[in-house]
């Protein structure tokens, strides 16, 4: 089984986000960088689907040279190859998907994995558009995943509740917290991630559709009052809500 | 210019959501004067249709097919992108909800257009269609504009209104063949979680953290969510911990929220905490330590035992509410 993992380099969760002097974008001076939570499930069962079926795992990121910092955690992981489809401009999800997309089309996998989303623009758009772009069908947000003679049964999650989706092979899969819990490299796979060869080629991404026009900070909320320090101020805090919030 | 509001269903009901974005497609409209529509796919939703005229649908296009009795992304995209191409709608909207974000990359990329997701507000500037929509789970905000001749737009659940009105609407009847390729995936199965409403939904959410003290606390919390009708929500760190499941964890790497009203309980607020609830209208905060970030951000604080606080505000919150 041939399984690729689209993975992407994000700030961390910790970064206090600060508006960039183009702004267009953040500053992104101090921040640390890692790989996306939600593909880092991707790649976790990447693995796993590898160990079962044999096989291998590609792991691939378009972007800048820094992102080859996030395939390296990948490979330490156990992923086998790592592409770096290089591109230094910021693009949106079409671009990215479209030069993704190109790269997948000669890699023909049996499963393709992305997070279900990518935690710095939150578009949830790319592993679908790359799905559409190939003609392969997907399944977003999911949490089980069971393979079967080329047939695929999901667990997806919806508000309140799980859909059960079918599909078949070839097809491309988006990774939800919850579908397993990801590995911690070992000291040997870090190791072997260092010798492992990331390639490097020129991306193929398209010019955006989605132009940013700015960037600004959300309109703060400031500290309102403390309604007291024990339960005597329960009624209060609901003569508040009442009354002033008018929500109860 | 001609504008199309996707409004899903599920077994003939619709969402709230839905319900939003057919009347965000409505305004929208009337600010712009182009033409409204609203479109509805699936199988015996030709009945219920109606209802979308007091959300502002004038027109209301209908596609109802046996074909369509289960749910499948691939074949609701190719309807969808079908009767847009075919109509000739410059710009679509659905909700940003678990089917919409499915659906609409699909639609998009079949219409060679680009699509702004998740948006906040849709606004004219100098004549051009402005969204607004949160990054980094909320820690920014970027305005964008969609470059292509069709625009797609998905808005997040809970932030426009669904406001009811009087209408009347011409139901125009369509077909789109599918071929048995359409069905790339289909749903066998709904399965529903519990009574609750799913965070992304609730007007009010009680959430709790750490300082909860352990998972058998947490039936505090849901005493109150439901005296509220309120969604239950958890941050990352009690989820990771195993105590509740990740579909009610709120944050960067959970669910971005705008409630009404959010509590939370024993929830210091870790940076990628508050990026996913500050939008709430209205934050309760109860937490013992008074240097917690949360504390910068909640309109009303109470600095205090959660465990001790908790089932008091259950108990006069029921008074007060006559249950």
């Amino acid at each position: 089984m041939k399984v690729a993992v689209c993975v992407n380099h994000v700030p961390d969760t910790e970064t206090k986000v600060k508006v960039g002097s183009d702004n267009l974008t953040i500053d992104k001076t101090g921040v640390n960088f890692m790989l996306s939570p939600y593909d880092e499930f991707g790649v976790e069962e990447g693995l796993r689907l590898r160990d079962k079926f044999k096989g291998e795992v590609i792991v691939l990121s378009l972007g800048p040279e820094s992102h080859k910092e996030t395939l390296r955690k990948a490979l330490a992981m156990g992923a086998d190859k790592a592409v770096l489809l290089r591109d230094d401009a910021t693009r949106d999800s079409y671009g990215v998907a479209v030069g993704l997309a190109a790269e997948l089309q000669k890699l023909a996998p049996d499963v393709i994995l992305f997070g279900k989303q990518s935690i710095d623009y939150d578009n949830a758009q790319v592993g679908t558009i790359v799905a559409e772009l190939l003609g392969l069908p997907s399944v977003a947000v999911v949490v089980k995943m069971d393979v079967q003679d080329g047939k695929v049964v999901c667990d997806r999650e919806i508000e309140g509740g799980h859909e059960v989706v079918e599909t078949k092979l070839p097809a491309v899969f988006l990774a939800q917290k919850g579908l397993n819990e990801p590995r911690y490299p070992s000291l040997k796979g870090i190791m072997a991630a260092k010798t492992k060869p990331i390639e490097e080629k020129p991306a193929a991404p398209a010019e955006p559709q989605v132009q940013t026009i700015r960037m600004r900070k959300p309109p703060g909320k400031s500290a309102g009052r403390i309604v007291g320090t024990d339960k005597s101020a329960v009624p209060e805090l609901i003569r508040l809500l009442h009354e002033e919030a008018k929500i109860i | 210019m001609k504008i199309l509001a996707f409004a899903e269903q599920r077994g003939a009901k619709f969402k709230k959501s839905s319900l939003e974005t057919v009347r965000a497609g409505r305004t929208l409209a009337d600010q712009l004067g182009a033409e409204f529509a609203a479109l509805v796919a699936g199988s015996g939703v030709e009945g219920p249709a109606a209802e979308l005229a007091t959300y502002g649908a004038e027109k209301i296009l209908v596609v109802d097919q046996p074909d369509l009795s289960r749910h499948s992304s691939t074949a609701i995209a190719r309807v969808i992108a079908t009767v847009a191409a075919e109509e000739k709608f410059d710009v679509l909207l659905l909700s940003a909800s678990q089917m919409g974000k499915d659906i609409s990359p699909r639609v998009a990329a079949k219409l060679q257009a680009g699509l702004a997701a998740d948006c906040t507000a849709l606004t004219i500037e100098n004549g051009d269609l402005i969204a607004t929509r949160p990054v980094y789970a909320g820690k920014a905000l970027v305005d964008v504009k969609v470059t292509t001749p069709v625009k797609v737009f998905t808005l997040r659940p809970n932030v426009f209104t669904a406001t009811a009105g009087e209408g009347k609407a011409q139901i125009v009847k369509r077909t789109v063949p599918l071929t048995p390729e359409d069905f790339g995936t289909v749903v066998t199965e709904v399965k529903v979680a519990s009574g609750r409403p799913d965070v992304t939904e609730a007007d009010i959410i009680v959430s709790g953290g750490r300082g909860m003290k352990g998972p058998e606390n947490f039936t505090l919390i849901e005493q109150l969510a439901d005296v509220l009708g309120a969604a239950v929500g958890a941050s990352r760190a009690v989820v990771d911990a195993g105590w509740r499941p990740h579909t009610e964890q709120v944050g960067q790497t959970g669910k971005t929220v705008s409630p009404t009203l959010y509590v939370a309980c024993g929830i210091s607020g870790a940076v990628q905490h508050l990026a996913g609830m500050s939008s709430s209208r209205y934050i309760v905060a109860v937490n013992k330590d008074k240097d917690a970030p949360i504390f910068q951000i909640a309109d009303y604080g109470i600095v205090g035992d959660v465990l001790e606080v908790l089932p008091e505000l259950t108990q006069q919150m029921k008074q007060a509410l006559g249950k």
